[in-house]
Order: C-alpha cells, then sequence, then structure tokens
C-alpha cells in the first residue's frame, strides 16, 4: 500500500494481567476512512488509544509517518498531527463551548480548522458559545468534541463511537461532516459498533473479535454473513 | 465605633488569609494535591526576603522581585522534581511526602538562621494608619495586603479565563487524560502550576515578615489558616477563598475583641461550623474560574 499513514504490527496490549489486544495489525493510507467494527469489549477503543499514545502495547508496533510512535505520551502526538475525538466526548466542563474549541488549539499546528470553520461546520456551536460545554445536548457535544479534535487540524483523526447514544438523524447529520473532514484531506480512523453505518462510511473495514482481527476488506467485497460472523463470533 | 474597628481589621486580615489559601486552592484545583509543606514554603520566602535585605540592601517590597521569581522556580522544580512521580498513586503519597519536606524545612530553616525570630523591616509604613471615619482607623500595611489579595486574585482570574495557558490549566483540571489528546503536557501544567501558587506564597510570606515576626517552626500553623481559609470559602472557588479569609478574620479578631485568648479558637470553630454544616464550603466550585 502507497503512502501509508499508519501501520499497526502485532499489537499486544494489557491492563495488568488482563489482556485486551492479542496481537492487532492494520494499515492505514493516506486520505483513506477506515472504520474498525466489533462488540463491545471487542478491543476497539483500547486500539484507539494505544495508536493516540494513552495506553503503552506491551508488544507491537505503532508506526506513523514511517516512525515507531507507540510509547509517546498523547500529548506529543497530537503535536505531531494524530487527534483523538474520545469515547463519552469528554467535553471540559468548566469551559464554555467556546473554550472548549479554542483549548482544542493548544499544539499549536496550523491548517484551516479554526474556531469560524468549526463554527460553519456547526453552527449550532455559534449560537451557543458561550454556554458551558456540558450544557449542549448528548448530540451538540459530540460536535463539539470532533470540532475540538479538528483544532488541531490532525493529518489522522481517530473518532471513537461518535454516534453511540444519539437519534438517527443526529447520527446522519455527524457522518456528513465525517464525509466532509475526509474529503478535506485528513485520514480518519472511525470505531463503530453500527456495522451498517461503519461499512455505509468507510473506504476499508477492520473487524476486531476479542481482541483479534477477525475480518479485513473493503466493504463491498464483504458478505452480510461473513461480517456477522467476524463480529459476533458465530 | 469599636466594632466597627474589628469588624474593619478583620476584614483586612482577611486579605492576608486569602492570599494564604489561593496557592493552596489553586494546586488543589489543577491537581489535587494538598501541599503540606505550603505553610514552611512562606517562612522561607520571608527568610529570603531577610537575607535579600541583609545582603543587597533590598527593601521587603524591592525583594519580591527577587522572592517571587525564587519560589516560582522552587515549585516548578519540586512538582516535576519529585511530586509528579506521586501523581496517579492516590492521596496518600504526595501528603507524606509534603510532611517529610515541610520537617525538612523547618530544620534546615532552624539550621541556617537559629530558632530566633526574625522580622522584615519596611519603615515607618508598618505602623501608618489611616483614619477612614471618625473613631474608625486602618492601618496601612493591612490595606496593602488586602490590595495585593484583591490584584493577585483578579490576576489569576484573568489569567485562567484569558489565556491560552489558563485555558489548559482548567482541562487539565477537568479531565488530563482528555487535555493530553489535544496537546497538553499535564505535567509541564502541574509543574507551572505548582510554581504560581509558590509566587502567591511568595507574597504572602513577605506581607507575613513585615506584619509579625517569624521563626523557622512556624509554618504549620499559617498552613491551618490556609486550610481554613479554603475550607469556609469553598474549594476551587477564586473569590470564595477571598470570603473565606474574610470570614476567618472577622471571626478571629471579633473572638480577641471578647476575649484574647479566643482570637485562633473563634476562627476554628467557624471552620469547624462550616466543615459541619456545609462540608463543601460556602461557595462551592460549579466552574473552575467560577
Amino acid at each position: 500500500m502507497a503512502d501509508r499513514v499508519l501501520v499497526v504490527e502485532d499489537l499486544k496490549v494489557f491492563y495488568n494481567e488482563f489482556q485486551a489486544l492479542f496481537g492487532v495489525s492494520l494499515e492505514v493510507a493516506a486520505g483513506e476512512t477506515v472504520a474498525i467494527l466489533g462488540a463491545n469489549g471487542a478491543g476497539k477503543t483500547t486500539l484507539l488509544n494505544t495508536i493516540a499514545g494513552v495506553l503503552t502495547p506491551r508488544q507491537g508496533k505503532v508506526i506513523y509517518r514511517g516512525a515507531p510512535v507507540s510509547g509517546s505520551p498523547a500529548y506529543r502526538l497530537c503535536r505531531r498531527g494524530i487527534s483523538m475525538v474520545p469515547e463519552g466526548r469528554r467535553i471540559f466542563p468548566s469551559l464554555t463551548v467556546e473554550e472548549n474549541l479554542e483549548v482544542g488549539a493548544y499544539s499549536g499546528r496550523r491548517g484551516p480548522w479554526q474556531r469560524e470553520a468549526v463554527f460553519n461546520l456547526f453552527p449550532i456551536l455559534r449560537e451557543r458559545a458561550r454556554v458551558p460545554g456540558t450544557e449542549l445536548s448528548g448530540g451538540e457535544q459530540q460536535m463539539l468534541a470532533i470540532g475540538r479534535a479538528l483544532m488541531s487540524n490532525p493529518d489522522l483523526i481517530l473518532m471513537d463511537e461518535i454516534s453511540l447514544g444519539l437519534a438517527p438523524l443526529v447520527v446522519q447529520e455527524l457522518y456528513k461532516v465525517v464525509r466532509a473532514v475526509a474529503e478535506a484531506g485528513t485520514t480518519v480512523i472511525l470505531v463503530e459498533q453500527d456495522v451498517t453505518r461503519g461499512l455505509k462510511a468507510a473506504d476499508r473495514v477492520y473487524c476486531l473479535l476479542e481482541g483479534r482481527v477477525s475480518l479485513a476488506g473493503r466493504p463491498a467485497e464483504l458478505g452480510a454473513d461473513q461480517v456477522s460472523q467476524a463480529y459476533f463470533g458465530v | 465605633m469599636q466594632w466597627v474597628n474589628v469588624l474593619a481589621q478583620g476584614i483586612l486580615l482577611g486579605g492576608l488569609y486569602a492570599l494564604y489559601g489561593t496557592g493552596l486552592s489553586l494546586i488543589f484545583g489543577v491537581m489535587r494535591l494538598v501541599n503540606l509543606t505550603h505553610g514552611d514554603l512562606m517562612v522561607v520566602a520571608a527568610y529570603l526576603a531577610l537575607v535579600a535585605g541583609q545582603l543587597l540592601g533590598l527593601s521587603p517590597w524591592l525583594s519580591l522581585l527577587l522572592v517571587v521569581p525564587a519560589l516560582f522556580v522552587i515549585g516548578v522544580v519540586l512538582q516535576r522534581g519529585l511530586l509528579n512521580a506521586t501523581l496517579g498513586k492516590g492521596v496518600l503519597p504526595p501528603l507524606i511526602i509534603t510532611f517529610g519536606l515541610s520537617v525538612i524545612t523547618q530544620n534546615v530553616l532552624q539550621l541556617g538562621f537559629t530558632a530566633d525570630t526574625q522580622g522584615l523591616d519596611a519603615g515607618p509604613i508598618e505602623a501608618a494608619s489611616l483614619e477612614v471615619m471618625k473613631g474608625v482607623t486602618l492601618g496601612v500595611l493591612p490595606l496593602i495586603t488586602f490590595a495585593a489579595a484583591v490584584l493577585v486574585l483578579t490576576g489569576l482570574q484573568l489569567f485562567l479565563t484569558r489565556t491560552k495557558l489558563g485555558r489548559a490549566f482548567r482541562a487539565t483540571s477537568d479531565d488530563p487524560t482528555t487535555a493530553e489528546l489535544i496537546g497538553i503536557n499535564s505535567r509541564q501544567v502541574y509543574g507551572l502550576a505548582m510554581g504560581l501558587s509558590l509566587a502567591i506564597v511568595a507574597v504572602a510570606g513577605v506581607l507575613l515578615g513585615v506584619r509579625t515576626t517569624f521563626a523557622p517552626s512556624d509554618g504549620p500553623a499559617r498552613l491551618i489558616y490556609a486550610f481554613e481559609t479554603v475550607i469556609i470559602g469553598g474549594l476551587g472557588s477564586l473569590w470564595g477563598t477571598l470570603a473565606g479569609g474574610v470570614i476567618l478574620g472577622v471571626a478571629q479578631t471579633v473572638g480577641a475583641q471578647l476575649n484574647p485568648a479566643w482570637f485562633q479558637l473563634a476562627g476554628h470553630l467557624i471552620t469547624l461550623a462550616l466543615l459541619a454544616f456545609r462540608p463543601t464550603g460556602l461557595f462551592a466550585r460549579t466552574r473552575e474560574a467560577g
């Protein structure tokens, strides 16, 4: 694969004695949108957190733009262009909507994503700019979390379950934005429990099952049976 | 008129206590760390001002130009070199380490300066007073102290709400893991927060040294007042710290007016009452910079 932004090799990640990932490998090319599908507890969030530098693998490598980065702390990876929309949105409660966005630009990376650009993407955030971030509705908070991650002008954005607990219409709107972000040239890795949604949004998918890659390929090439087997393991 | 005087003294004393409490509250707010060396470092600041006066002939006010940066550096080094290593391991390790540092600091001060009490000489301003109305006189030094407290709190508020680094402080206080995801090095933030806390301690220490005498073992008593201020005002609330200081100061001066032995006791009783009936303090934090 030409021009790989991210290569993950044989990743093994533990929480103390509990092993969450058993040798996961994957590759992501520049500009691609890749979805990681899997049931609860399959290791999706662990995988994203390891790529983002929140977790350190016991074995295996994360290679970002040709350089091994596993073990680098998250703040350093953010400065190098990896940004994450964390699971559960994690809006800063003491900051207003506007401040939540502005603090997203802390790394000082330049690029098209400035406050105005995010406000244009999500006009509701402009209307509610001075409200404490956690007073927004769930969907609006998710928009804010995506906006905050964009503010660092990432080359690679990781999105963890952005559809979780939201109404279908809101999810549809969020995914329109994901497509817009990808079309602007940013590489996207999505974690999704919603298989249909993931298959529709991604150029390629990886299915995780109990900490291992159970299936990989392009959505059009994968049969429904294959996916459901890779997802549920039955 | 006598009571108006008492009340006014208490309010102004509250300014000094607010300076005691602000740094303590700041680092608890940012990194949930309780620094038991807080009071001792205040005494260290007073001794540094003393040395600056003896060696360089600086007045206590001019010595602030050296003492504030010195304490800032001590704070950064202390946090990054020692206390950061205790983070995420529960509340006990930092408590034990700062308790140990408190003992060490007192002993080192005693070695260097003996146990004799010392004072900072700021000249005639120490005893100057203004008669603001008939029968009510206010000391110039307490007025300066109160003004310093308001200035420090205003500055801190502006820093936390208006600057990029201040927003990073608040974000890290809310959620250090997520803060790292947007490029904030939380350990660096913690170092700066401790530096800032001790820079404020430096101001408090020099004002303390001008107001009264000090000795190497005075730190823990100052720490108690700092704690009481923060408990009354509510953790994490900046202006609550000023209110807490004022309530503590008024309680002490009113208590002392009734019976000179009740100065400290009245303050402790108010604090206990607060803990019993409103353990979060009067101005419990809703938002960090509130």
